[in-house]
């Protein structure tokens, strides 16, 4: 065992400055707590003017921390590491907590169900995943995990009833539970598997387990079984958490029945955490989980299989659905099936640097892309929550040309069109995994991107090509949703077009 | 290593981006007889810079002229890192082709002056925008030398046409845009997997050797002398033929069916029909001038300069779908009723030929083909602004509904009795050069036989019988349907100015092609030098 520090060591050894904008961002939610509860009615509006304010915060701070010149630091005795991938996704779920943000306030207010703890609780859910993103240790990830999940299962829920105590929406009630017990079920798959692979090498931290993986994978042990029946629950349980194909049957309905800006953040941030800790687990962790000298680590097929079937599954189903959030839950889905290529490329030796950069370019894409479109569905929608099917944007263009034209754009970048970053997305996950030798992957990504395309472009077909009305809801005049779509468009157009701006940002970033 | 400077390629490619800069900043309302002034001004002062470009071209020497290539990107892969580039710079196939497309765009803008459909759907502005986007991302197609920038422009000239055909088109609008827009993108995101792979192996996207860096074109010539070739395995010299499993020969089909559609070569037409039929008049003219022959040009600048060997053992097999498609093309047109559909159909026919002489691999081939190119995209291209002219009219595309035309409109009638002529391949005129050059290589090849001369010159003969036919429904006989007032039938100003242009260059073609062969000669030479056995 080992002697409890003092304040003074432990701080001389915890390095916690590289921490600072993940735990600054939680102080400040915490403050946020004594704000709202005294603030008053009439100053309703502070607790989301102050939580941009901590997000912008945190910001400033990440940038400080990380250069992405400078090595990885080692924070909280080897649980926290702070590198380029961490500071690069920080970033990512920071704006996207912003957009979020601007999102809700307009929302909440047209159905009446604005309460403050909203933004507590998604402030909280995205220090979860800054935590997460920069853990490295299997208890870390856990905790960060819960840290992440349990707010969005609350928000989840967040439309079920009015603020003057009536009923509003069972789907949300619905939405809530379902993401609640399906989410703790996964996270039993993922402390179990955690417990097996600490069974297997001794130690939760990712580089020891990385430093043993070698040894134990030569020798005769039962530690091997062990470890690859760990590799595989921890797999399922982070499986869930981004819906990939089998463990995705509670997207569409979370996401169809959660109130649309949290359906925008969480389809966000749930996955850049995950995915972030899948990656870090697999590479940083597993990486030397080779079974056959020379080749690939054990779990690419594994990832294969599921890019596969979530590419094909998430692509194929989207095509009929007539509600646009299902629609992009589905499409959701299939996105973690692009990354999920990323992820299995990773298995490769020499194709772990390019995998890991593609993965965290496309995370950034997604993100801007599919925050924008969440927010143009939300503009359309109804207070009572119909008016999202795929009929209600008919001749949008007419009636709201510039939201039509950033609609259109943002259906073009997830399908991956060039001068969008979903095309830079698309194109370097396509370049890393035949870099792993893994051809026919890369031909089912971009087959399953064809078919992506005839449910996007319906999208335009009936903004553009056809005749109709929108009533909009005049709520929608308010400038913070306009705001949303702008940074998203902005993101889209800025990073698609100036590629090597993506580039330039994930350049230093290794994981292995 | 870069070659900088601002050169005339690159001021070419991006003056339609300024007219469209200009656009995007006038108020759609209140400036909007000014819109159409705007896209034609800029037209117009792109064509003159092309034409700036062609004095300046330099037809005797060999390899890229007025180039430009600045390092954009770089790709980590693994240990190596490969740049993209922006790389701009003709030879003397791609300066024809840019030609041909700041021939087309002012004479299809004009075309759309007098257009009624703004007076249904409205929407100038945006019309003029996409115009300008499409011509930029034409351009850039033809002059652009580094693969990932090329997919860039090649994607990009997708969504314009979509909303043309969309938005402007006529009933079956919608079907037609869709299938359009996921037809061509199946086509080309495979190939975008082909250029992964040709970057990963070579180390380079620049297609082209410039300023000490070496392309892919000139790696491929040294892998040729180590006798590895592109499977890296080598040496494929030794073995018992080519492999058509071979990477050479995937990467080859990778490239192949991106363009295929685009022609489209037969069995991938289904599209064209669909697309021209219901495009706006401006819409069939450039898809008809232009975007067809970014296919063939693909197929010349890429399949053959990257995969001489697949190329060699996929040739007669190509050659046959042209042939299949010459054939199948002509009689289909015959079949129809729809006038606009019948030159749609002509077009799968007319490619054909450009596809046969591309195969045959040799001097002939490759310069008929090229000049057909062009051929095909003003004589076509004016069969479709006569098709407009009428439907703007008569508002019917049935052929039996109209007859008697030239009585009414003469002038009208002998253009379109000339642009007939040309697109039959009449000599004297701009369309038999190139399919006489086509043929007479075709005949000299080494790759193909006799057959395939034989029947593709069945296809000249099929296309005066249908051409003739449409000219006799439309133009000959009674008049069936008298217009309400007298003045419809005069040409307004702009329809006459859109076909002076297109008649000057069908008899210049056609009697001094030697100004055009002479652009060609050095450059396709470097081609067929691959070829030579």
């Amino acid at each position: 065992m080992f002697e409890s520090p003092t304040i003074a060591e432990f701080l001389a050894q915890s390095n916690l400055a590289s921490t600072l904008p993940a735990t600054l961002l939680l102080a400040w939610t915490l403050i946020l707590v004594l704000v709202d509860l005294f603030a008053g009615e009439d100053r309703a509006h502070w607790t989301p003017v102050m939580a941009g304010v901590g997000l912008g915060i945190s910001f400033v701070a990440n940038l400080f921390v990380y250069s992405p010149a400078e090595s990885e630091q080692i924070a909280l005795y080897g649980m926290f590491i702070a590198d380029a991938f961490t500071g690069f996704l920080n970033m990512v779920i920071l704006v996207a907590t912003l957009i979020a943000v601007l999102m809700s306030w307009d929302y909440l207010n047209r159905a009446d169900i604005h309460r403050g703890e909203y933004y507590i609780l998604a402030l909280i859910s995205s220090a979860g995943a800054m935590f997460m993103v920069a853990a490295n240790d299997l208890i870390v990830i856990f905790v960060a995990l819960e840290l992440l999940s349990i707010p969005l299962y609350i928000l989840a829920a967040f439309r079920s009833i009015r603020n003057d105590g009536s009923e509003l929406s069972l789907k949300s009630e619905e939405s809530g539970m379902k993401y609640f017990i399906l989410g703790a079920f996964s996270s039993a798959f993922l402390v179990f598997g955690a417990a097996l692979v600490y069974g297997a090498t001794g130690t939760t931290n990712l580089p020891q387990i990385f430093s043993l993986v070698g040894g134990i994978v030569g020798g005769t042990s039962a530690a091997a079984f062990y470890l690859l029946i760990g590799a595989a629950l921890l797999v399922v349980g982070l499986g869930f958490k981004v819906a990939v194909v089998p463990f995705h049957m509670w997207t569409p309905d979370v996401y169809e029945g959660a109130p649309t800006p949290v359906t925008a953040f969480m389809s966000v941030t749930a996955k850049v955490g995950g995915f972030a800790a899948l990656l870090r687990v697999l590479v940083s962790g597993l990486s030397a989980l080779v079974l056959v000298e020379g080749g690939a680590a054990a779990w690419q097929t594994t990832a294969t299989i599921i890019a596969i079937l979530t590419l094909v599954l998430g692509n194929f189903v989207a095509i009929s659905q007539r509600n646009l959030k299902r629609m992009l839950a589905y499409s959701s889905i299939a996105h973690a099936g692009y990354i999920m290529v990323a992820v299995a490329a990773a298995g490769t030796a020499n194709a772990i640097d390019a995998a890991t950069q593609s993965a965290l370019v496309y995370m950034m894409a997604y993100m801007f892309t599919n925050l924008g479109a969440f927010a143009v569905v939300m503009a359309i929608e109804r207070e009572d929550g119909s008016g999202g099917n795929i009929d209600d944007i008919t001749g949008l263009a007419k009636s709201r040309p510039l939201m039509a034209m950033a609609m259109a754009v943002f259906m073009l970048s997830l399908t991956g069109i060039p001068l969008t970053a979903g095309f830079v997305g698309k194109f370097m996950i396509f370049a890393s995994a035949l870099q792993a030798g893994l051809f026919g992957l890369a031909v089912i990504g971009v087959l399953t991107s064809v078919v992506s395309a005839f449910y996007y472009v319906r999208v335009v077909v009936n903004m553009y090509l056809r005749e109709g009305a929108v009533d909009l809801q005049p709520a929608l005049e308010t400038p913070y949703v306009r705001w949303a779509i702008n940074i998203a468009l902005a993101g889209t157009i800025i990073f698609g077009v100036f590629y090597p701006l993506a580039t330039n940002l994930v350049g230093m970033v290794s994981i292995a | 290593m870069d070659v900088t400077g601002l050169s005339l390629t690159t001021i070419t490619l991006f003056l339609p981006m300024v007219g469209l800069a200009i656009l995007l900043f006038m108020n759609g309302e209140t400036q909007k007889a000014n819109l159409k002034w705007v896209a034609f001004a800029t037209s117009v002062v792109t064509f003159v810079a092309s034409v700036l470009m062609w004095i300046n071209f330099d037809p005797s020497s060999a390899g890229l002229q007025m180039v430009q290539r600045n390092t954009w990107a770089e790709v980590s892969l693994g240990e190596s890192v490969i740049n993209i580039s922006y790389f701009v710079g003709v030879d003397g196939i791609s300066m024809l082709l840019v030609l041909l497309t700041t021939f087309i765009m002012p004479i299809s803008i004009l075309g759309s002056f007098g257009s009624h459909i703004f007076e249904e759907r409205g929407r100038e502005k945006l019309y003029y925008i996409f115009l300008m986007l499409l011509e930029w991302s034409m351009i850039g197609v033809f002059v652009v030398h580094d693969l990932i920038i090329f997919y860039v422009f090649w994607e990009i000239t997708l969504v314009p046409m979509y909303f043309l055909i969309g938005i402007w088109g006529s009933e079956e609008r919608i079907y037609a845009a869709v299938k359009f827009f996921l037809y061509t993108m199946a086509g080309s995101i495979l190939m975008l997997i082909a250029i992964l792979y040709v970057g990963n192996r070579s180390g380079t996207f620049s297609t082209y050797s410039a300023g000490g860096d070496i392309g892919v074109i000139e790696r491929v010539q040294a892998w040729e002398g180590e006798g590895t070739y592109w499977d890296a395995v080598g040496p494929e010299g030794e073995q018992e033929g080519f492999l058509l499993n071979s990477v050479e020969s995937w990467l080859f089909l990778g490239f192949l069916v991106a363009f295929a559609i685009k022609v489209p070569i037969f069995p991938f037409h289904s599209w064209l029909p669909d697309a021209h039929v219901q495009a706006p008049t401006a819409g069939s003219v450039i898809l008809a001038g232009v975007l067809l022959k970014m296919g063939t040009y693909g197929i010349v600048r890429f399949n053959l300069n990257l995969f001489p060997e697949a190329t060699v053992a996929w040739a007669p097999t190509i050659a046959f779908l042209g042939v299949v498609g010459i054939i199948y093309g002509a009689w289909v047109s015959y079949a129809q009723d729809n006038v606009k559909k019948l030159v749609a159909y002509s077009s799968v026919s007319h490619l054909g030929f450009v596809v046969v002489g591309i195969f045959a691999l040799n001097a002939q081939g490759l310069q008929g083909a090229t000049l057909q190119m062009v051929n095909h995209g003003i004589s076509t291209g004016g069969l479709f602004l006569i098709v407009g002219m009428l439907y703007e009219r008569w508002h019917t595309k049935e052929m039996a509904d109209y007859g008697g035309v030239w009585k009414v409109m003469p002038l009208f009638g002998a253009i379109s009795l000339v642009i007939s002529l040309s697109s039959m391949g009449l000599p004297g005129l701009n369309g038999f050069i190139g399919e006489f050059t086509i043929l007479l290589g075709s005949l000299g090849s080494e790759y193909l036989g006799f057959a395939f001369t034989l029947f593709a010159t069945l296809g000249v003969i099929m296309a005066a019988v249908y051409l003739l036919k449409m000219f006799q429904h439309v133009f000959m006989g009674e008049l069936k349907r008298p217009l309400s007032s007298e003045e419809g039938y005069q040409l307004t100003w702009s329809e006459k100015a859109a076909f002076i242009p297109i008649i000057i260059m069908i008899f210049w073609m056609g009697i001094q092609p030697i100004v055009f062969f002479n652009m060609l000669d050095v450059s396709v030479d470097s081609i067929v030098a691959l070829f030579v056995r």
